[in-house]
């Protein structure tokens, strides 16, 4: 906007020049703004990984710095999914990885040696800087504005919508893809703007690079054939069309198939269908045209066409066979539930019962993309008012993007950049309008509407001008009081999507998960940082390999403070191993201890936020763990037992004799009575009263619980020596002693061996 | 016709690689020549003879590289079903190299082509010619990797 305003002081090659030195201080400043908004919680609190995931890909991270690319690459992972263990470099997109392993190395040759977890803090905010370069790069491709592609970089770089997933600390796959997302945008529009087969091939590089980075790399692969097929349809195709898509494609195709967790999809999967499609189409389409130019005939062009239309129903239907047949993959779960949405909720609980994978609410837009949101559909409007080839795929791109944010939160990510380049299109168009102030042709067509008007030769002559000068009216707007009002009007909004970007970047989005922040009466910060104590114990004063069954939520951190192996953790790629957990920790004591020795387990940790308040505790997750486990065990684990009569989820004196039974249940509530005078017990996150009398455990004994009762960590206890059950055991201990011998003999069994 | 009729078979081959589709080839001809009120041999020796005629002699070149690859190709095809998919990488690798290396040659046709030089102002020869270069080089790149 401030190149805007100065453009009028400068003229010719010397104005030009100064407006490419101010453009480069604007986008440095635009930089600067993305990353320093970014650094809340690292000014806050310190410079830790947040969240879960994070975790793991730090922890991967680490291994491949201090083990090199080779061993990162087929690295076996013995310390997840304890019995199973994870082959990792086949199941992990390595791009995130390798990005901050290049730079950890680059600093370290340039003499800066920076530790990798400063790197990895800082990964987000910085390649942030360079998604915003790249949205000015792409929109100054929509646009011949000067000033468009500014306003796209200065929204995407405080957008609170993209800030969510890359704030510093937040090591997640998003971190790097959505610059990469959007300069893959770039390069194809480049591409097919210029019809260049060297822009083609770097776009399939940097499609190559999102695909061994995250797994929303489908996205571009749907959305560029999704464009070039609108095109064709359009009866737009070109020669250009034909060059950049078929080079995308097949050195694209190539690139994303060297990733070992990609492999054979391309060939293989429905998701990867729609461009293979689309290049035999683009083949048949393009062999057409080029016949066509050789024949005369009218008649044989519609049979041309005709024909174009029979192979393509035909390729379709075999497919579509191939599809039924299982020859190609049908649409992962996680995918297919993005069409039909009640179908993870029904048939694959887990997907359901992550909280990103809910769908949008609608104060969730205002919240992201404050004003943006409603300059978007406006700038999708001014880009069907003059559609060529690319603004097709800004159309395309948000009316896809724009219905998968609706159906999950976490999509938000992927209609944010096309929001920033909307919404820069409709205000750069607005400014443009009202900030000329001078009025070009107004002095010649009122000069001839007043000669006539005035002059009056005669009453005809006098008509004919009116009637002349309404043929062609003088539009525009040239009284400077509305222009100014208007730019007015636009500059506080914009001011004010600053303030609220930095509020709710500041307020919301700056959290650290591992550390919980309270006020003190005083105003002062409280900082509850159970979770680090409680991995911290289990680092210390554990065996270097003993095995910590905890629900799949904490796997990561736990391997990654804790450094202690897991049995299932947040990559939750063996549902049955999940449900394992989850059966042992929803069912009775009995029940789980065999299952707990054979899964070698030594500890279970359990996250218990009762005396607190801290509302994410595992007892408001216990009725996923009940349903996961019920998928699987549908004789053994039943939701219903978990509520009572009047269906009712309690925890106090109502609760139902399975829940009170389970392994769950009473590791939250052991000894948690003794916190408080009798009989007042009270659960602040059910907000509840306690029952009197706490559970007892007798297969597990309490081996440490966090300061603010967060964490509990007990231990599985060794079978009894004298080879008794432990409920018995534990009884005797208690000394609850038979008083007098029973002269009754109890059934004897027969002794076997 | 050689070339051109290459061209429908790759064109063909290409989008869902099924047994299906070669089938649909031979159906184009007799529907696209019947139309005429010419007879379809004449058509067919009328498309030839213009193209002998009116194509340079580096797009000739060209077109009889491609339609090299295009017999490579379908004999990476036929021979993968005879003799089954084993290593399916090696055959993925290699028979995508001659498909996209047919896609690079077809793209640097268009893009030297005198007819479509007003889509192109951007593009000289020399231009399209080192991209045909670095995308070669790049495809060859993956598929050697791909082939281990």
């Amino acid at each position: 906007m401030v190149a805007k305003t100065q453009e009028p002081f400068f003229q010719g090659s010397t104005g030009k020049n100064s407006r490419g030195v101010l453009r480069i201080i604007i986008l440095c400043l635009i930089a600067g703004a993305a990353i320093a908004s970014r650094l809340f919680s690292v000014i806050r609190f310190e410079s830790i990984i947040h969240e879960f995931d994070p975790w793991f890909n730090f922890r991967a991270t680490k291994y491949l710095v201090s083990n090199g690319f080779y061993d990162f690459w087929d690295w076996f992972d013995d310390r997840t999914w304890h019995p199973l263990g994870r082959v990792t470099g086949g199941t992990l997109y390595p791009g995130l990885m390798v990005t901050s392993g290049v730079i950890y190395h680059a600093l370290r040759a340039l003499t800066i040696p920076v530790d990798i977890r400063n790197i990895c803090v800082l990964l987000a905010p910085g390649f942030s800087g360079l998604t915003a370069f790249a949205t000015y790069l792409f929109t100054n491709e929509m646009s011949t504005s000067p000033s468009a592609g500014l306003l796209a970089a200065i929204f995407m770089g405080i957008a609170p919508g993209y800030i969510s997933r890359s704030v510093a600390g937040s090591y997640d796959n998003e971190a790097i893809a959505i610059f990469l997302l959007v300069f893959t945008f770039y390069l194809w529009i480049k591409a097919i703007k210029l019809g260049s087969a060297f822009w083609g091939a770097l776009c399939a590089l940097f499609y190559g690079y999102m695909v061994s980075a995250w797994g929303g790399y489908v996205f571009i692969t749907n959305l560029i054939p999704l464009h070039v097929f609108v095109l064709v349809c359009m009866g737009r195709f070109s020669p250009r069309v034909y060059v950049s898509y078929c080079t995308w494609y097949a050195l694209g195709t190539l690139a994303s198939m060297q990733i070992p967790f990609v492999g054979f999809l391309p060939i293989r999967s429905s998701e990867h269908m729609s461009a293979l499609g689309v290049f035999g189409l683009l083949q048949l389409v393009g062999f057409v045209e080029f016949v066509r130019s050789g024949v005369p005939s009218k008649q044989f062009a519609t049979l041309l066409r005709g024909f174009v239309l029979a192979v393509f129903a035909i390729s379709f239907g075999g497919l579509v066979l191939l599809t039924v047949s299982g020859v190609i993959a049908p649409w992962t779960g996680r995918f297919y539930s993005l069409w039909d949405t009640g179908y993870a909720k029904i048939h694959i609980p887990i997907i359901a019962s992550v909280s990103e994978h809910q769908p949008t609410a609608w104060p969730a837009y205002f919240f992201d993309l404050n004003l943006l949101i409603w300059l978007f559909p406006a700038g999708v409007y001014l880009c069907f008012l003059k559609l060529a080839d690319e603004q097709v795929f800004v159309v395309v791109y948000a009316i896809l993007a724009s219905y998968f944010s609706g159906v999950m939160v976490r999509l938000m990510l992927t209609l944010t950049p096309i929001v920033c380049v909307a919404a820069a299109l409709a205000l750069s168009n607005i400014l443009d309008t009202y900030l000329t102030f001078k009025s070009p042709e107004e002095p010649t067509a009122t000069a001839t509407v007043t000669d006539g008007a005035s002059n009056g030769a005669t009453k005809k002559a006098a008509k004919q001008e009116e009637l002349r000068s309404m043929r062609q009216p003088l539009v525009g707007i040239y009284a400077s009081f509305s222009k100014i009002s208007v730019v007015g009007a636009m500059t506080t909004y914009l001011l004010i999507f600053v303030l609220h970007c930095t509020w709710v970047t500041s307020n919301a989005y700056s959290s650290p998960s591992v550390v919980l922040a309270s006020r003190m009466p005083d105003g002062s910060q409280h900082i509850i940082d159970d979770y680090r104590e409680a991995y911290q114990w289990l680092r210390q004063n554990t065996k270097e390999d003993a095995k910590i069954m905890s629900w799949w939520d904490y796997g990561y951190q736990i391997g990654g403070m804790a450094d202690r192996p897991t049995l299932v953790d947040n990559n939750t790629w063996n549902n049955t191993h999940i449900a394992t957990v989850g059966k042992a920790m929803s069912s009775r004591e009995e029940v789980s201890y065999p299952i707990m020795r054979q899964h070698e387990v030594d500890y279970v940790l359990v996250v218990f936020g009762g005396l607190l308040g801290y509302s994410g505790d595992d007892i408001n997750k216990f009725l996923w763990m009940v349903r996961i486990a019920e998928g699987i065990w549908p004789d053994e684990v039943k939701e219903r037992d978990f509520f009572t009569e009047r269906g009712e989820y309690r925890v106090d004196d109502g609760a139902t004799q399975t829940m009170k039974d389970s392994l769950m249940y009473k590791m939250s509530y052991y000894n948690y009575n003794s916190l408080f005078p009798p009989g007042q017990a009270q659960d602040r996150v059910r907000g509840v009263k306690m029952p009197e009398v706490g559970p007892i455990l007798n297969t597990v004994e309490e081996a440490f619980t966090s300061e603010n009762w967060i964490i509990r960590i007990y231990k599985v206890k060794d079978l009894d020596n004298v080879g008794r059950d432990h409920a018995s055991a534990a009884s005797f201990d208690r000394g609850n002693k038979k008083k007098k011998t029973l002269k009754k003999r109890g059934p004897k069994v027969l002794r076997v061996e | 016709m050689a070339p051109k009729k290459n061209a429908a078979a790759v064109a063909a081959i290409a989008p869902p690689t099924t047994t299906t589709i070669p089938s649909s080839t031979p159906i184009k001809i007799p529907s696209k020549s019947s139309s005429q009120n010419q007879s379809p041999q004449q058509v067919a020796i009328g498309i030839w003879k213009n193209y002998l005629n009116k194509t340079p002699q580096r797009t000739k070149l060209i077109d009889v590289f491609m339609s090299f690859l295009v017999v490579v190709g379908v004999l990476q095809f036929v021979y993968c079903i005879l003799a089954g998919n084993y290593p399916f990488n090696a055959f993925l690798s290699g028979f995508s190299a001659t498909v996209g290396q047919f896609v690079l040659t077809a793209s640097l046709r268009i893009q030297t082509n005198e007819e479509n030089k007003a889509e192109f102002n951007s593009v000289s020869p020399e231009r399209a010619f080192a991209d045909y270069v670095f995308g070669s080089l790049i495809l060859h790149f993956f598929c050697v990797n791909f082939i281990n």
